[in-house]
Formats: structure tokens, sequence, C-alpha cells
């Protein structure tokens, strides 16, 4: 390893991939990626259904196939990887400390970073799941790691709370391991992950789905012996006399993920209180120069081609910073209005790319069965509008928005804009 | 297998522990059988951490001589046995103008006890102390020498400390009897056999009340279980330094705002009825009442930001009872300590010294052991070191380099010392509550694979016998592609 470089890559997931091989080819010249799993690949390693890459490669294809594209493609151009490797800290004047057994304890420098650190799971007390403390509760990726990667089964009758798209596809990976899932409770009146998971995962394998449903309390001094359930109404208040309980030896989890900016915070990066990822602009540029971010560390994605192409974007970003190009500092705020709950980038420079187009990826903060439009507004005017088959906070939408166009059509040289949906 | 011991403790926990850890400064042989999978799983650590200052307790009671002395011994014996512990006194916050007078009562209390330092603080200066506490405060009642510890660290301590210098533990082995010749205790039943012994100290917590009437003794003695329950918040989210008590009420101290020796806040205890002796689950109720307890205190605390819950079960019943220190009249050969409720940690080692003293006084010879070692060196904790110390371990020790739980970053090599120290880690929760894995935000679920990995190969088992908390608590259970069991 060096002591300095002109690009470091923290996470070797398909963000962190994709930003160091478009960094490379864009110039830089020594890129390194840090990553503390032992190969690279990132979540996408314990993903082994298929569902990846239908927007870049038109392809249905497994996470591990996916990311061996681009494992390939930084391998050929030269990307430095080191594995098994932590970062630690990183200081707003991008320093990076990290630790491995090798080298010990390691300090470098970088011209420019890019954070890819990706998300980590919400866990059974931040959804308060009262009760008994025994084995046998596990958050859905644990278990996705543990079939997937280790190869061991955690139990043989399985309650999974939670409708994400993580519970849905454990849910048929355990039943095809001869594992029985007894049922996927949601405490939300509706399914939070995609429509198509809950055909292929549950609907397939005739698992029941219970809506508006939570845990009410775990018990089993050892291992899970049971879990009793509850019924909740519009305000997610328990209902008296709903209670179920169902004997089963373990509980998963699946309660959404939160982006994992530990580090971030360290470097003084200014964070999202909706996404909980870093503010940034369309160059994916953070607010501490020469710091960028990519992929679920920045918002929680569903699709992971939109995760490399961000990735791409900061790759390509940070090899300019590197090389001295100036940075051009935000023109205008996005902030969600009505029916959004998160949108991302926060910010736009408008100056990006020579048909200045800009990725906006944003959440829906409720359902909306029929069509609607999705507008950009600089007070009650609408400068970009797109129509969308239905929105729903399961499903991330994405906006490719040409900014040339869009700010021709900006009057009142406003800096704030706001996001809605609109039913149609 | 020695079968022949000169004491035998019942129970690990603090009291049992530091028992275990005084009397192994003498030339006797000492056995502490405990139920469970590992030291402290009980009590010891599920409580509030406070080392007491002492002004609580009725002046004039064995509790309150325990608690000042306890106090005292802790501030030299948590630094000479490596404790985690914050010497960052406590304070009883009134709100609203009507709790004030209730500050000087236990002022006054606290002098009859001669605590040292206790202050009435006004409004104004107490603001300046803690900018989050309610604005509607009217004033508090500081006492210096409280202090917070890590509890499980402080028995785990004291046990390490006494293997060091030969006493011996036993897991998961559940004393069941006595046996007597005469008026004399010989021994105990437990379930991996008999052991024959001259003494035998009852220090089994909430169990202690049924052990003593086993005995014949203390026929009066019932322990009604009460539990507590207990969140703690990612401390990026929440940061309070101080020990705020609300007032007391006739229900007990209520529900506290503390920081623990770790850097997080802790909020809790309600209390509640347990279901059965043995019942620590947590409620929602329950939950929600901590939550309203300390949202009086701390009102901008918010359950989002909360990352683990456990409950504690309180040895209650005896309410307004002291603790119970003695040798019973009606049978030789037991010393019984039941009823050790709070303030029964920071009562602990003066507790302990006790029983050294009643023992001696029952005629018991207890030689000094030549090269007794009172002091004990714990393991390091890497992320508490500085960058440059850290680099000197791990180019010493390369699996100090490699961070297999990410938000406490704790290193393979920091597992490895927990499952060869002289009280070695065995289970998952074991080297959870030695090196503080798993305790972070993502609680464990980034980290287990990789632990039980680690764990088979020091242990030299198969991954599916690796357990949470010892037999029957396993987390995998077989490999996949293997026919299941039928
Ligand atoms: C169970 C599951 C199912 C999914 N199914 C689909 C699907 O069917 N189709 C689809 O398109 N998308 C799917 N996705 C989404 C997609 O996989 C993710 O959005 C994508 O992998 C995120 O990429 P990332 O690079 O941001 O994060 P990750 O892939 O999580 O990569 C982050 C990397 O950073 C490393 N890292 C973190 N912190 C540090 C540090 N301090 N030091 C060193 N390294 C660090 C991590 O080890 C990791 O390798 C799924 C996701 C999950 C979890
Ligand atoms: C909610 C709560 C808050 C508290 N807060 C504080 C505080 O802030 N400050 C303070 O000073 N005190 C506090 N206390 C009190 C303090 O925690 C206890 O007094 C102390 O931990 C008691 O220690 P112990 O060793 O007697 O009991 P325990 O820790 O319960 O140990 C007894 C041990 O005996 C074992 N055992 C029982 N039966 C058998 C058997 N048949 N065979 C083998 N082993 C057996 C048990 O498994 C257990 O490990 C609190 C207590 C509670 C419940």
């Amino acid at each position: 390893m060096k002591k300095i470089y002109d690009v470091v890559v923290i996470g070797a997931g398909p963000a962190g991939l994709s930003a160091a091989i478009e960094a490379k080819k864009s110039g830089a010249g020594d890129v390194l990626i840090i990553e503390r799993n032992n190969e690279p690949g990132g979540i996408l390693l314990q993903c082994i259904h298929n569902g990846f890459g239908s927007v870049i490669f038109k392809k249905d294809l497994p996470g591990p196939a996916y990311a061996w594209n681009f494992i390939e493609q930084a391998r050929s151009l030269n990307v430095e990887m080191v594995f098994d490797t932590m970062v630690v800290d990183i200081t707003g004047g991008r320093k990076i400390y990290a630790s491995n057994s090798v080298e010990g304890f390691i300090e470098l420098d970088a011209k420019a970073i890019v954070l890819a650190m990706g998300c980590r799971e919400r866990t059974r007390a931040q959804i308060m799941a009262p009760g008994d403390r025994p084995a046998g509760v596990f958050t859905a990726g644990m278990v996705q790691r543990l079939v997937n990667i280790e190869g061991y089964m955690p139990g043989k009758n399985f309650v999974i709370l939670g409708s994400g798209d993580i519970g849905m596809i454990m849910a048929r990976r355990l039943t095809l391991e001869g594992a029985k899932v007894i049922k996927i409770i949601e405490l939300l009146p509706y399914l939070t992950g995609l429509r198509r998971n809950y055909v292929q995962c549950l609907q397939d394998f005739g698992i029941p789905l219970e809506l508006s449903t939570t845990i009410k309390r775990i018990t089993g001094k050892k291992r899970v012996e049971a879990v009793e359930t509850v019924g909740v109404d519009e305000t997610l208040t328990p209902i008296a006399g709903t209670e179920r309980v169902i004997a089963c030896d373990s509980l998963i989890l699946s309660v959404g993920l939160v982006p994992e900016n530990e580090l971030s915070r360290k470097a003084g990066v200014v964070l999202d209180p909706l996404t909980l990822g870093p503010v940034v602009d369309e160059t994916m540029a953070t607010n501490v120069p020469g710091i960028f971010a990519a992929g679920n560390v920045v918002t929680i994605y569903d699709l992971v081609d939109y995760v490399s192409m961000a990735g791409a974007t900061a790759g390509i970003s940070a090899a300019k910073f590197a090389a001295g190009a100036p940075v051009s500092p935000p023109a205008f705020t996005l902030t969600p209005g009505d029916g959004v709950r998160t949108v991302m980038p926060q910010k736009i420079t408008g100056l990006s790319g020579p048909d200045a187009s800009v990725l906006v990826e944003l959440r829906a903060s409720r359902e909306f069965a029929g069509r609607v439009s999705v507008n950009i507004l600089e007070d009650e005017n609408i400068v970009y509008s797109h129509v969308e088959k239905y929105a729903r906070p399961a499903e991330m939408i994405t906006l490719k928005i040409n900014w040339n166009e869009t700010a021709k059509k900006l009057s009142n040289n406003k800096s704030g804009l706001k996001v809605n949906i609109a039913k149609i | 297998m020695r079968t022949n011991y000169d004491v035998i403790i019942i129970g690990s926990g603090i009291v049992g522990s530091l028992t275990a850890r005084y009397l192994s400064a003498y030339d006797i042989n000492i056995l502490v059988v405990e139920k469970e999978s590992d030291v402290g799983m009980n009590t010891s650590s599920a409580n509030s951490a406070i080392i007491h200052s002492g002004y609580d307790p009725a002046p004039n009671t064995l509790k309150a001589a325990m608690n000042s002395l306890g106090n005292r011994l802790w501030h030299t014996l948590a630094p000479e046995l490596g404790i985690a512990f914050k010497e960052s006194g406590s304070y009883v916050v009134a709100i609203g103008a009507g709790e004030l007078p209730v500050l000087r009562g236990l002022y006054e209390r606290g002098i009859a006890n001669s605590i040292p330092g206790l202050k009435i603080i006004n409004k104004a200066e107490f603001l300046t102390r803690e900018p989050l506490i309610n604005p509607d405060v009217s004033g508090a009642l500081w006492a210096p020498t409280a202090a917070v510890i890590d509890p499980f660290g402080a028995v785990l301590a004291a046990a390490e400390n006494a293997v060091v210098n030969g006493a011996e533990y036993l897991f998961e082995t559940e004393f069941t009897g006595f046996i007597s010749g005469g008026d004399k205790i010989t021994g105990i039943k437990t379930t991996r056999g008999d052991f024959s012994c001259k003494w035998v100290v009852n220090s089994a917590g909430i169990h202690s009340g049924e052990i003593a009437k086993k005995a014949g003794t203390r026929k009066d003695f019932i322990i009604t279980p009460r539990k507590g329950s207990y969140l703690v918040f990612d401390p990026v989210k929440l940061s309070i330094n101080n020990v705020l008590f609300p007032v007391p009420t006739d229900k007990g101290k209520g529900t506290l705002v503390s920081t623990t020796t770790h850097g997080n806040v802790m909020i809790g205890p309600n209390n509640e009825p347990c279901e059965n002796m043995d019942d620590s689950a947590t409620t929602r109720a329950g939950v929600e009442e901590v939550l309203k307890g300390a949202k009086k205190l701390v009102p901008s605390i918010d359950q989002k930001n909360v990352i683990a819950m456990y409950a504690g079960i309180r040895a209650s019943g005896n309410a307004g009872r002291d603790f119970v220190i003695d040798i019973p009249v009606e049978i030789k050969g037991l010393v019984n300590l039941c009823g050790i409720e709070s303030p029964g940690f920071a009562s602990a080692p003066a507790i302990a010294l006790k029983v050294v003293e009643l023992l001696k006084s029952a005629g018991f010879e207890l030689k000094e052991k030549p090269g007794w070692i009172p002091v004990r060196k714990p393991a390091p904790h890497l992320h508490t070191l500085s960058l440059k110390e850290r680099a000197e371990l791990t180019a010493k020790n390369p699996a100090y380099g490699r961070i297999v739980c990410r938000c406490e970053e704790i290193t393979e090599g920091e597992i490895i010392d927990a499952m060869r120290s002289p009280v070695p880690a065995r289970t998952y929760d074991g080297i959870k509550r030695r090196t503080w894995l798993g305790t972070g935000r993502c609680q464990g679920s980034f980290d287990m694979p990789r632990v039980i990995q680690i764990m088979a190969r020091e242990m030299g088992i198969p991954e599916t016998e690796v357990t949470k908390k010892g037999g029957g608590s396993e987390i995998v259970f077989r490999k996949t592609k293997e026919v299941p069991a039928r």
C-alpha cells in the first residue's frame, strides 16, 4: 500500500467498485479500495437469488454474477484492493485510518474519498420487541449470510417480522433448505417490499402474510420457544384481544436498513435526517470538499443498477477533484413535498456533464393506487413532470432529468425546489 | 475432579465472586457453584450500576453500614481489579417546587449516615451541569462519592482474581440440597454431583431465600421477585454524562437517567411483578413506563435511538427489611447472604469482608496465603487506546488488527483474550459481556457469523455446538444441504 492515493474508496460493494472503475477511467492514477470483508462484492455476495442487472445488463442475474462483471473490470484496470481491512476513522482533511492483521494500523492520505460503506439492519431494540432474550432472534441479513455464505441453518420453524425484500427472499430460501416458515407478519397495512418478491417468494411457496400485526413478546429462556403476535389499528396501536401465540424456534427481523454513516460523521459530513445518509448534490459530492458518497450509504436503494450508476458518478467526480478541478457550489436544493418521504440528491449544481443529466431517487410517503405525476416545483410552478403507474413507499422512483431543459423553465430565480407526487 | 473443599460459595454474582476473591487471600480451598453458563448472569449484570454514596438507606441498618463502607472500598478496589469505574457523583433531581423539600430530607439522612460531600445545588447551577434536564428543575442533591461501574466487568474481575489466587468455579452446576451430619452442614448436592466442605456461603441472589430454608433457617424469609427494565441508547444520538435520579417515592428510587462506563446513556428501571422467580422478560408496558419516567427528567429522550433493552430481577418482598448477613444459629457451617437488593452492588465489597470476619469469629482458621495477588490487569480494549498504542499492540499480535465487530470495533485478538482468560468466555454472550462486542447499534447482526467461527476454532467444537448462553441456546443447528433429522 502507498502512503497517498488520488482516490480512496471505502467499501467494495457495487457502489465502491463502480466508483473505483470510473475514477480510473477518468484518469485518476492511484485508486485504492479498502474493504473489511475478505473479498469484493459487498452485500451482493450473499444475494444468491436472481433479480440483479435488469437496467444495466438487461439481464436477470444473481447477485454474485452481477458483482463479478465489476470486480473483473476493476482488476483489469489495476484498481488496488485491500481486504480484511476496516477503516476506523477519516478526517475532513482526508486522512484515513484503517486496521488489519497484516499491516496492523494503517494511516494514509487521499486527494479524494468516496464513501461506499453500504448499510446495516435495524435490530430488535429499535422496533421495541419485548420479552425474553434467547438465542434464535436474527436479522434477515444475518440469516442470509449464515445460510448462503457460511452454510448453516439457524433454525427449523421461523416467523418473520417485516415484509421487506430481504425477509421475503429469506422466507423462500429457508423453505428451499427444508425449514418451515410459518408466516410473515407486517406492522404496516401494506407490503413493504417489492410486489414481484411477494409473488415469487411467498405466494409461490404458500407462505402466509399477515398485515397490521406486530410482535407483542418473545418467549424462551435459552432458545426462542414462541412469539406472541398482536394486531394493530390504523395508528399502529396494538388491539387488545387479538393476541396469538405461535410456537417457533426462530424469529427473523426484516425491519429496515439504515445507511452506515459513523465514518461520514467523523469526517464532518452533513447527514439528511430523512435518508439518514449524506446530503449530496448530483455529482455525489458531500459538504466536505473532496469527499463523495454513493450507494446505500447515501439512501437505501431497491435496485443495484442505480447504485452502480451513482457509484460511477461519484468516481468521476472524485477523479476530477483529485486532479484539481474547481468545485462547483450547489445552486438549488431539492426537498420532499406532498406525498414524498425522501429525495436524493438534496442539492443540485446544474453544471455536471454535457447533457447535464441528473438522476433523482425518491420514495413516496404513502400508497398511491392509480397513476400519479411526480413533479419538481418552483413555488407552484411545475418545472419537471413525470408519470408513474402508481407510487408506493416500498418502490423507489428514479427520475432521469435533463437539467438544461428543466433549468429553462425556472423563472423566479428561486433556489429552493420541491418534489411532490400528485394523483392524476 | 476435586470434591472436597473448605468453602463452597453458591452463586457467582457480585456478592459470591467478591467473597471468593477476599477469601482467596487465605490458605483454603474455595469452590463457587453457578447454575448459569457464566459468572454474574443474573441480577449482578442487569441493574442500575450505581455505586450509591449511601444517603438512602435508613440510618443504623446493615444496608446503611454496608453501603457507605462498600462505596469507600470500591474507590480503591475498582482500580486494583482493573474495573471500568466512573467517579461521576450522582444527583437527585427535583422537578417543580413541590419536590424540593424531599431533597432536604435525603440530605439529612445522608448526614446521619456520615456520607461525605453532600450538597443541595440550585436550579441555575444545575442547568449548567446538565443542559438536557427538564427546564422545570427546581434543585438537586449532589452526592460526589457516587460512581458508575461496569457491573459485569466487576463480577468478572472479582472472579478472575479469585481464580488466579486458586479459587475454582463450576458453571452449569446447580445447588440442589445440603448434606448434613448432626447439627452441621458437611456438603452440598448439585446437578454435577456431591461436594463436601466445612462452610457454605449462600449468595444465590433471588434464590437465597429458598436455599436458606433448605437448611432449616430463615423460615420467615420470602422473596417476591419484581423486575426492572432498562433501555440503552446509541451514544452518537444521546449524550449525558451525569447520574440523574428522580426524587424517590414509596415505590422506590424511581426511573433514573444515567451514563454507563461505556459512554452510553441508560434509563430505567421500572418496578413490575414477575410471572415466576426467573422471569426477566421485558414487556411493552414496562418499556413505556421507563420511557415516560425518564422523560420526566430529560424530555428530549427519543425511543428511536434505543439500541438495547433488558430487565433485572430485584430480590424484593423484604422491602423495608434489612440485608441478612449472618451465621444462623439453627445449623453450623452456613453463612446466609439473603435479600441483598439495592444497594447490594455498592455494598458487595463490605459484605464480602463481613463474611471473612464472620468466619473468623466462628472459629474457622484463616491463615494468610503468601504470594496472594490482589491486583488484576484487564485485557486491552483496542478502541479505548490511542492510535499509537493500537499500532504497537497490533504489531505484536496481528489478531488485534482484525476487526470483527464493526460498531464497537472489537478485534479478533480481544475475542481470543476473552476465551483464554482465567474465567474463559465459553458462550457468545460471554464474549459479548467481556469485550462489548455486539453491543453497539447493529447488536451483533454483523459479527455473529464470524464470532461463531472463531469460537468453534478456539474451543475445538463444531459450529453447531456454539451457544449464546449455555446448553440449549445453540445458534445454528445443521449445515445446509444436510438432510434434516426428523
Ligand atoms: C437481501 C438483499 C436483497 C437484494 N435484492 C436485490 C435485487 O433482487 N435486485 C437488485 O437490483 N438489488 C437488490 N438489492 C439491493 C442491492 O444489493 C444494494 O442496493 C447494493 O448492493 C448496495 O450496494 P453498496 O455498494 O451501496 O453497499 P454494499 O453492497 O453493502 O457494500 C458496502 C461495502 O462496504 C464495506 N464497508 C463498510 N464499512 C466499511 C469500513 N469501515 N471499512 C471497510 N469496508 C467497509 C462493506 O463490507 C461492504 O462490502 C438487495 C439487497 C439486499 C440486502
Ligand atoms: C433493577 C435493579 C437495579 C439495581 N440497581 C442497583 C444499583 O444501582 N446499585 C446497587 O448497589 N445495587 C443495585 N441493585 C442491586 C444489585 O444488583 C444486587 O444487590 C446485586 O447484584 C446482588 O448480587 P448477588 O450476587 O447477591 O446476586 P446475583 O447477581 O443474582 O447472583 C446470584 C447468583 O446465584 C446463582 N444461583 C442462584 N441459585 C442457584 C443455585 N441453586 N445453584 C447455583 N447457583 C445459583 C444465580 O444464577 C446468580 O448468578 C439493583 C437491582 C435491581 C434488580
